[in-house]
């Protein structure tokens, strides 16, 4: 991965890629648990998970996949420019799973001009090279978000 | 419906949901560094608003002392889960959109809207129930910081790995 937070570095057509997880530890997905609140049985309760559940053992929040690609987003794009970032949710996340995420500028769309705005298209894959999730962002190239008069 | 009237943020919170990440940018963590950049203080990580669930009083996803907890203690579940049995909820997506960035000091409130639901049958989880929440996180001004929409799914059987 090469950060890049240089204007203009981010040339459509580039693709990016970072290992944004490796071997997920059940003690992360707790911390994340943790720190975002949400603590469901399916994400930090073996027993739960198993038993009830009926999942081989728990497995990671979509958000923190989605954290995750968003780590590469910002690598990239620089701090506090993301306009737009959403996933989809498309596998679990196990733990020892390792992910990388993957990220490829497009051509800008509609009234904003390359100069101005970055857009990304994500994809995040898992160690088996299965696609665990898919999505997008934009981001500005100048300036921070809501703090640069006419660019949000 | 979440709803959430008290959401502070805050920078030890906003260090620890960027250590839980794996995200090691001062930005999130290092007041001095992050002051001499681009953005001029700490800010939040992109997705830092889903932590606002803590603040929600209505979230079933946690223990609360005098309700019963659906996880397991000495036995694998001590009460019904949330989403009738044989079937289990996933998240399936989620979209945001930022006006400004979180910073530590802002002090967030929610409204929601529910939003589409529909199904369809999937490969490996049977039917297939989406349904679609829009929350917008607003600050002390009553300003919109971040909107968010969020699908959810709830399917037939359990969905695990192939």
């Amino acid at each position: 991965m090469t950060p890049a937070q240089r204007p203009g570095v981010l040339i459509p057509g580039s693709e990016y890629g970072a290992v944004v997880i490796e071997n997920l530890s059940r003690a992360q997905i707790v911390q994340y648990a943790g720190v975002s609140g949400d603590c469901s049985p399916q994400h930090v309760d073996e027993e739960y998970a198993r038993r009830v559940g009926g999942y081989p053992t728990v497995f990671a929040h979509g958000m923190l996949t989605m954290a995750a690609a968003g780590h590469l987003v910002t690598d990239l794009v620089g701090d506090g420019k993301v306009v737009t970032f959403g996933m989809r949710f498309l596998r679990q996340v196990w733990p020892g799973d390792s992910l990388t995420a993957q990220a490829r500028v497009e051509e800008p769309d509609g009234d904003r001009p390359e100069a101005e705005f970055v857009r990304l298209t994500l994809a995040v894959i898992n160690q088996h090279g299965q696609l665990v999730a898919s999505g997008y962002a934009t981001a500005l190239v100048d300036g921070v978000v809501g703090e640069v008069p006419g660019r949000h | 419906m979440m709803a959430i009237s008290w959401f502070p943020v805050e920078a030890g919170h906003i260090f620890q949901f960027a250590r839980a990440i794996g995200d090691p940018n001062p930005v999130y963590r290092d007041p001095h560094a992050a002051a001499t950049g681009s953005t001029g203080g700490i800010i939040a990580p992109p997705t830092f608003v889903e932590a606002g669930q803590h603040f929600d009083p209505d979230f079933l996803y946690r223990p609360e002392p005098g309700r019963a907890w659906f996880g397991s203690a000495a036995e694998p579940s001590g009460a019904p889960p949330p989403v009738a049995a044989g079937r289990t909820a996933l998240h399936a997506e989620t979209h945001l959109r930022f006006h400004r960035n979180l910073r530590p000091g802002d002090v967030l409130h929610t409204r929601e809207t529910q939003g589409d639901s529909w199904t369809k049958t999937g490969r490996r989880g049977g039917l297939l129930t989406f349904h679609e929440v829009l929350r917008e996180y607003l600050d002390a001004d009553d300003k919109v910081v971040v909107e968010m929409r969020v699908v959810s799914v709830t399917t037939e059987h359990v969905v695990d790995a192939e």
